[in-house]
């Protein structure tokens, strides 16, 4: 099939595998931001294939596992009022809040219904005018523009019966932060290719060149992210710190325009907190003064809501890099899939959920190649 | 059927039932909207001779041999998709189930709950595939009850079957029977059930329309029986949960590991791409009418063989191996080298953001 059987191609990959092995000269640590990219390595044993030569660290660049506790207990409550139909992305719903998730609220009564894209939402709201219709706009760049187009198709209807719960998050500032970390390990990034799609490059060309990293804008199958490691650590063989793309058919240096034009319309940029990271400065999208009108949390009162995160649950370290999913005490024990104790551990891109689901820990030890 | 006594005495409906009309609670009181619903759209596409004869129960003549009993409720939604309806799940899925045991299967049961509000023609067209579906195999529906609903209370509606088949001496697969060395072999693509319905649901739509795999996989097990017989260990079908949760069941009952080839795996570049679009593993995505087989390894080459002579086994494929361990765990060679653990799911899957 076009664009997907080549980038799963085996011989492709056995040669990229061995040009990464005969490369690198160390041991490199690179870190993949998206937790889509974290699902192939594990899924597909890529990290097993090349351990002795590259450590890849999980980065945070999963929606889900880093939307803060209390936005998800804010869901919740909004979620569990009988005027509401709450619509939401299909893996937030086993998100555990403090106290319980979308799908136990449903359980018990919440309309809570999963939507593919934004504007089904919005539909919804203009089909029931009677109900108040709330959208979970949760993402990084990849969503925002769908979720601003939500806003703005709603405004221009003149919907007063719409509302976004936002808790968008980007990329860059999250990378600064990790890059910014005493105890970083990072030596270059695999960035995520979806979120390039929208944004292209620019961004990250000054990273590259205050912290001295490659960074290599990445795809989502295993050809694409063997490619990636393989650009990176032919940079950081070379003592070479540059943004390259291997995700060209999908990105320009530029990005979308017309979507970045109007996710700068509806949204601005404000400081975000991120589950078990904290508050990370200009790290968020919120909705401009022009469009609060569609804010929920202001229209349901949502503003006090505070939430406490589980103790045992370790997934900042997760997510910044300092402790691999099964290295947590409380990974397989108190926190599985069916009694997750964090969002990494639900979500499909969770890396918690990935080492759990794909067995990481309980293979027998490899036979030498 | 059961409200068939009502009929006992040739009553003539005082509505007329012609096509348009909807089923009201009245069709299920008992009375005589119940017994025109029976005798205008049941019995003239079900009929045969036990059913006919209107008791509460049918009467069958026993055919000898260790009887195998199995029954499922069906709640799909949409009713229909393509490739077929809730009518023609309802017979293949219990005959499957009698067919995975090795059975022949002899007569079917069914009950319907209907919501009021139900339009006819979609009640005829899903008793129209029933009909159709138990008439290609040759096993007649014997008996069955209606129930009607208030409307909210039913998804259109639910349809339960109970099938009733033969076990013989020398074909009797169990799921505790896999033993390392075996081979495990699918007898089609994987994945179209599920995202067809899926499509549907979702108002998704492709290049190509993904239709449901739904057929009776009694023809593919009785070629089986007669090439390999006791050679098949095992055979289930991967309805719910796919064919990673029946594995996953094999290995766990019969106290073995299973090796999967990723590289083996006959995914249909349609459900791979819907797969991909949705971030859904079709490994854990529904089959109707699709086997999974563990056959001893001298018997794996003919039941391979077996399978592609059946137009629907053309695609049968081995997908991987029974180890000696680790017990209870399915592991498969991804198609790049590494590997990986093929777990149980939690729940369903879920959609992902991005």
């Amino acid at each position: 099939m076009k664009y997907l059987a080549e980038y799963r191609d085996p011989a492709l990959a056995r040669a990229l595998i061995a040009r990464i092995k005969t490369t690198a000269t160390r041991r490199w640590v690179l870190m993949e931001v998206c937790g889509g990219q974290t699902h192939t390595i594990v899924r597909q044993g890529i990290d097993e294939l090349i351990g002795d030569q590259v450590e890849m660290i999980h980065g945070p660049g999963c929606p889900v596992c880093v939307t803060p506790l209390e936005q998800i207990d804010r869901a919740l409550a909004v979620a569990a009022r009988p005027e509401v139909i709450f619509t939401s992305f299909g893996d937030m719903l086993r998100v555990p809040g403090s106290h319980t998730d979308l799908l136990q609220v449903r359980a018990r009564g919440g309309d809570v219904r999963v939507v593919y894209s934004p504007l089904d939402a919005v539909d919804l709201a203009r089909r029931h005018p009677e109900r108040e219709v709330v959208f979970f706009a949760v993402g990084f760049e990849t969503t925002a523009p769908a979720n601003a187009m939500a806003v703005w198709r709603a405004h221009q209807l003149g919907l007063t019966n719409f509302s976004v719960l936002v808790s968008h998050v980007t990329v860059p500032p999250a990378m600064t932060a990790i890059l910014d970390s005493p105890d970083n390990r990072v030596q270059g990034f695999l960035a995520a290719g979806h979120v390039c799609t929208v944004m292209g490059w620019t961004e990250y060309e000054p990273l590259a060149v205050r912290y001295r990293v490659p960074i290599v804008v990445t795809g989502f199958e295993p050809v694409d992210i063997l490619e990636g490691i393989a650009m990176a650590v032919a940079q950081l063989e070379a003592g070479r710190h540059e943004v390259e793309n291997q995700y060209v058919r999908a990105v320009r240096r530029e990005g979308n325009r017309p979507a970045q034009a109007l996710i700068a319309q509806v949204f601005e940029i404000v400081d975000r907190q991120w589950r078990g990271v904290g508050t990370i400065p200009a790290s968020g999208l919120g909705l401009r003064p022009a469009f609060a009108a569609f804010d929920a949390v202001a229209r349901f009162g949502l503003g006090d809501v505070r939430a406490v995160e589980p103790a045992a649950c370790r997934a900042g370290d997760v997510l910044v890099g300092r402790l691999k999913p099964h290295e947590c005490p409380a990974f397989g024990r108190e926190c599985t899939p069916e009694h997750p104790l964090g969002a990494p551990m639900v979500s499909s891109e969770g890396a918690c959920a990935a080492y759990h689901n794909y067995g990481r820990t309980r293979l027998p030890a490899a036979h030498p190649a | 059927m059961s409200d068939a006594p009502a009929l006992a005495g040739g009553l003539v409906c005082p509505v007329p039932l012609g096509s348009g009309g909807h089923v009201l609670l009245g069709h299920g009181s008992g009375g005589k909207l119940s017994a025109a619903l029976l005798r205008e759209r049941f019995l003239p596409r079900f009929g045969n001779p036990a059913l006919a004869a209107l008791g509460d129960a049918a009467v069958l003549e026993n055919p000898g041999g260790r009887l195998v009993v199995s029954t499922d409720t069906f709640v799909v939604s949409p009713l229909e998709f393509p490739g077929g309806n809730i009518g023609t799940l309802a017979v293949h899925g219990t005959l499957n189930d009698l067919a995975m045991m090795g059975a022949t299967p002899f007569a079917l049961a069914a009950g319907f709950v209907l919501e009021e509000g139900l339009p006819f023609d979609l009640l005829d067209r899903v008793l129209d595939s029933m009909a159709a579906a138990a008439r290609a195999t040759g096993v007649p529906i014997v008996t069955g009850d209606t129930k009607v609903v208030e409307r909210g209370k039913a998804d259109g509606m639910f349809v339960n079957t109970t099938g009733l088949g033969v076990q013989h001496d020398d074909f009797r697969p169990a799921p505790d029977q896999a033993r390392p060395g075996d081979a495990v072999i699918v007898s089609g693509p994987i994945g179209r059930h599920g995202m067809a319905v899926m499509a549907v649901r979702e108002g998704l739509r492709f290049e190509t329309t993904i239709t449901s795999d739904t057929a009776c996989l009694v023809p593919l097990t009785d070629a089986l029986r007669a090439a390999c017989g006791g050679g098949v260990r095992v055979l289930r079908d991967p309805t719910r949960g796919g064919v990673a949760s029946v594995l996953n069941e094999i290995a766990q009952t019969s106290g073995v590991g299973i090796v999967l080839d990723e590289g083996a795996l006959p995914v249909p570049d349609a459900v791979a791409a819907a797969c991909a679009v949705l971030g859904l593993d079709p490994l854990y995505v529904a089959n109707e009418g699709i086997l999974v087989a563990v056959v001893a390894p001298e018997h794996a080459d003919a039941a391979l063989h077996t399978l592609r002579r059946h137009p629907l086994g053309s695609e049968a494929a081995r997908i991987g191996t029974v180890a000696g361990g680790p017990r209870g765990l399915v592991q498969m060679r991804t198609a790049i080298g590494g590997r990986r653990i093929v777990d149980q799911l939690p729940g369903d899957q879920l959609p992902r953001i991005c």
